[in-house]
């Protein structure tokens, strides 16, 4: 009778274990239409340590939360029962398994962060000694098995608020960042007064820009298209307002853009934080004093205008 | 002693400003830890209107993309006091207070160690306060530069004036930290020195041990905080270039000094929460507190690892690869001790008895959601999924599930389960329940949504964005208005059970503690003789006393 019982109890829980898990692969899957577009190998393998963590995630959500709602729903003390419940104080093999099983789990996905991290190398050549230093084994590094740069790395100069982006070879400036595809891109991060952050969702990267520093960071596009660039890192009144386009084409495409850029007189681009402040009349101003906008910048390559609408106006 | 002889010691009770039926106690520097608590709950819970009012015309700008409602400073300068707000003067404040009213009961003691001090403590909130809302009234207006204050932004001077918004804002942080660093020395030693008789450390309830664990951070943290807003304060007013890099300073090492004690800080906020629910579940589920030492240790195991995780927040700042590295491991183990008490509380109500009134509904509805928030966690620990996620509306939303959806949820818990001890008054169960289906579905309405955004790539801190991201923040705006009108219930509760409540008995909850051994409201010295502990807590189950001496803790008001 007793036997029955437990293999009963044993396979309900059995079942319902393997019902969450079906469950919990699903929401795995669908985690990756939560994410922009893939356009970098990076987001590749952050999206699967994403999904990964979003099926554990939800397998511990349903059990602690499933085993909540039953409780509410079917162990209520009747209307005049006054009695207490089961004195129960602990369960010590209970509490070593909810002890060791967690403390598995965090093993396991911060092993598993470390491996992708460490393929993703973000932070330039720099930075790689100073992991190699510390005992850590980069040899894995290489896995982006993508031609680098051909070319030197792109110069990318924060201000408040213009994201301007310098190709020394060509001598060309520009307010939109182009990239090859399939290449290793490399770019020195500057910031001219605070702090800023590189951010572009659909390569998953991002990276603060530090004034007084200079930041060497990579990472592989993979797939052409006009993404977003954001500041990542609050930097003052018109933080929103400093974004522009990344965009992705190929070696050919790429090669003809640079030459059709270097051809061009440079002329003053179009900036979203410096027409608002400078803008007659602002309805909505309070008059309190704020930091003026730097300049917009005289470049070869502007940024796109549909894309980059000037402030007021909806894409 | 005869009854007239009692009758007269009332009288003579009766005229002093802290007698617990004289209102005007509560506009006094009253020395008793019950008038204070009441004090910081009342005081906190006003500030917590004022943020909520700044987070809805926050919500009200991203309701469209164009930054269309406010001035883009006003805007920087709302999600600046939102926070400032909300932290410094609701969830620290509201916890010292709940903290401050419970811990002397549950320990048996007629007060805190440093009465005067713990006033001293209390009154510097309202000081720092008024001076945080002038700074609307300075030129220039508010400090704009969030929250963290980082540098060099937090610098930046335009007006050129001495007195600006963020001088002010650092002055009033500053005051708030010496505030709680006198909170936290009276409550360490109160704890360790002022148990009554048999009340060892594996007998005090797991509120105690939190609060112990919680306010032993601010010893160690605060002092790093203080010196880095002092820091701070003298680049901006004297011109010293401890952080500004354009004079060799470092702007790297402020948020160092910022994160190692503003991390563990949310240990100070969450870790009495666990402690809420460690009292909460055990009484509506009539079981006792499962493996109730694992519990008590585990938070002072969360308060050591909390000293060694801050660079978390600095995933995607000037930090080399290695020291993410480390810092993704520590942080990951804190979830370890984290995990343990949320599988306890579960334990704790399973099989259980459960009579789902307004507290163990909040209390519920609070772990729910810190589980969720707990997931988002891990995935924020891993860097990276933290270097794509970082500085966007994920954190935001977590953060808020964790604030919001436990801080808050769990705080209204302990408000509704010692309302009748703290007022001697019954609350309306009807409102309550109210209170907390407003307060449920307008969180998640108002948090979940940040999640997708974040996942998209929206910033926070934006004043201004893409229409692809139009959906999610209306959503997120109406859930947030939803949560200022989920206030109204609760307030017209608390006011009305208050003043015309039903009368509440001792202990109307059935409750096992020490505080429910004594009449409600509580005599001004809470116990006439200390309590003699002889057992464990949570006791339910079996019929065991708790003190040895329960009808002499207090004069017996009717007759002997």
């Amino acid at each position: 009778m007793m036997e029955s019982m437990k293999i009963r109890t044993i396979l309900i829980l059995g079942t319902i274990a393997i019902a969450l898990a079906l469950v919990s692969l699903w929401m795995g899957q669908q985690a990756y239409t939560w994410l922009p577009p893939q356009a970098s190998v990076e987001a590749e393998s952050i999206d699967r340590l994403f999904s990964f963590l979003v099926t554990l995630g939800t397998f511990i959500f349903l059990g602690v939360v499933g085993t909540l709602t039953y409780s509410v729903l079917f162990q209520q003390a009747g209307k005049y029962d006054t009695s207490d419940g089961p004195h129960i104080e602990g369960n010590l093999t209970l509490e070593i398994v909810w002890t060791a099983i967690p403390f598995v789990l965090v093993v396991w996905i911060a092993g598993y962060s470390y491996h992708i991290y460490d393929q993703m190398s973000i932070l330039g050549p720099m930075d790689h000694v100073h992991v190699k230093t510390m005992g850590m084994a980069t040899a894995e590094a290489a896995t982006l098995d993508t031609p680098e740069m051909k070319t030197h790395p792109i110069e990318v100069r924060a201000r408040q608020w213009v994201w301007e982006f310098y190709y020394p070879e060509q001598n060309i400036t520009s307010t939109e960042l182009h990239l090859p595809s399939n290449q290793r891109v490399k770019l020195v991060l500057r910031s001219e007064d605070v702090l800023h952050g590189f951010y572009v969702p659909a390569f998953r990267v991002k990276q603060d820009i530090i004034p007084g520093r200079v930041i060497d960071f990579e990472f592989t596009p993979i797939r052409e298209g006009r993404y977003r660039l954001r500041d990542s890192q609050y930097s003052g009144t018109y933080f929103a307002a400093m974004q522009t386009d990344v965009v992705v084409e190929s070696e050919q495409a790429y090669q003809q853009w640079l030459i059709d850029a270097a051809a061009s007189p440079p002329i003053v681009a179009y900036n979203r934080a410096f027409d608002e402040y400078n803008r007659a009349h602002n309805p909505i101003s309070t008059g309190w004093k704020t930091v003026e906008p730097a300049p917009p910048p005289m470049v070869n390559a502007p940024a796109n205008r549909s894309t980059n609408p000037p402030s007021g106006q909806s894409l | 002693m005869t009854n007239l002889s009692v009758e007269t010691i009332t009288q003579i009770e009766q005229p002093l400003p802290g007698a617990p039926d004289n209102w005007k106690r509560f506009f006094s520097f009253s020395t008793d830890h019950k008038v204070i608590g009441i004090q910081y709950l009342v005081t906190s819970f006003f500030f917590f209107l004022i943020g909520g009012i700044f987070a809805m015309i926050i919500r009200g700008e991203l309701i469209t993309p164009e930054a269309d409602l406010l001035d883009r400073a006003v805007y920087n300068a709302m999600f600046t006091m939102h926070g400032t707000v909300m932290l410094f003067l609701w969830t620290f404040p509201s916890l010292v207070g709940l903290s401050n009213y419970l811990v002397p009961l549950m320990i048996g003691a007629k007060d805190m160690a440093f009465p005067r001090l713990n006033a001293a403590a209390f009154w510097m909130v309202p000081v720092f306060g008024v001076i945080l809302m002038a700074s609307f009234f300075v030129p220039g207006g508010p400090s704009q530069s969030g929250w963290w204050a980082y540098p060099p932004v937090s610098l930046q001077n335009p007006t050129g004036n001495l007195i600006n918004g963020q001088m002010l804002w650092l002055l009033a942080v500053a005051i708030s930290g010496v505030s709680s660093i006198m909170g936290a020395v009276n409550f360490v030693t109160t704890i360790v020195r002022m148990r009554s008789p048999g009340m060892t450390w594996f007998r005090m309830p797991v509120f105690v041990w939190t609060v112990l664990a919680a306010q032993i951070i601010q010893l160690f943290g605060l002092p790093a905080l203080t010196a880095g807003a002092v820091m701070l304060l003298l680049d901006l007013t004297v011109g010293t270039s401890f952080f500004d890099p354009a004079k060799g300073g470092d702007p790297i090492l402020f948020q160092h000094f910022f994160w190692f004690y503003s991390h563990p800080a949310v240990y100070v906020i969450i870790l009495p929460i666990f402690g809420i629910f460690s009292e909460i579940f055990p009484v509506y589920a009539r079981k006792p507190l499962f493996g109730y030492k694992v519990v008590a240790i585990s938070s002072l195991i969360i308060t050591g690892l909390s000293g060694i995780v801050w660079v978390h927040h600095m995933f995607a700042s000037g930090t080399p690869g290695w020291m993410r590295m480390v810092f993704m491991a520590t942080t990951m183990l804190i979830s370890v001790p984290t995990g343990i008490k949320v599988f306890a509380w579960v334990a704790t109500v399973w099989g259980g008895k459960l009579r789902l009134n307004t507290p163990m509904l909040f209390a519920l509805g609070g772990l729910v959601m810190f589980v969720f928030a707990g997931i988002t966690g891990i995935m924020l620990a891993s860097v990276p999924i933290d270097i794509h996620v970082n500085n966007t509306y994920f954190v935001v939303g977590h953060f808020h599930y964790v604030i919001y959806g436990a801080v808050v949820m769990g705080m209204y818990a302990a408000l509704y389960h010692w309302f009748p001890k703290m007022t001697g008054r019954m609350y309306s169960e009807g409102l309550g329940k109210l209170h907390f289906a407003l307060t449920f579905l307008g969180t998640n309405l108002n948090f979940f949504p940040m999640h997708p955004l974040g996942l998209q790539g929206m910033p926070r801190r934006v004043a201004s964005y893409d229409p692809e991201f139009a959906f999610w923040n209306v959503v997120a705006s109406l859930g947030a208005f939803l949560l200022g009108m989920s206030t109204l219930p609760f307030i017209l509760n608390m006011i009305g059970s208050w003043v015309q409540g039903e009368k509440a008995p001792q202990n109307p909850w059935r409750a096992i503690g020490l505080e429910w051994l004594v009449s409600s409201p509580p005599t001004v010295e809470n116990f006439e003789e200390l309590p003699i502990v002889i057992s464990e807590p949570y006791g339910y189950g079996k019929s065991e006393p708790l003190v040895a001496n329960p009808d002499a803790l207090e004069v017996s008001h009717e007759s002997n």
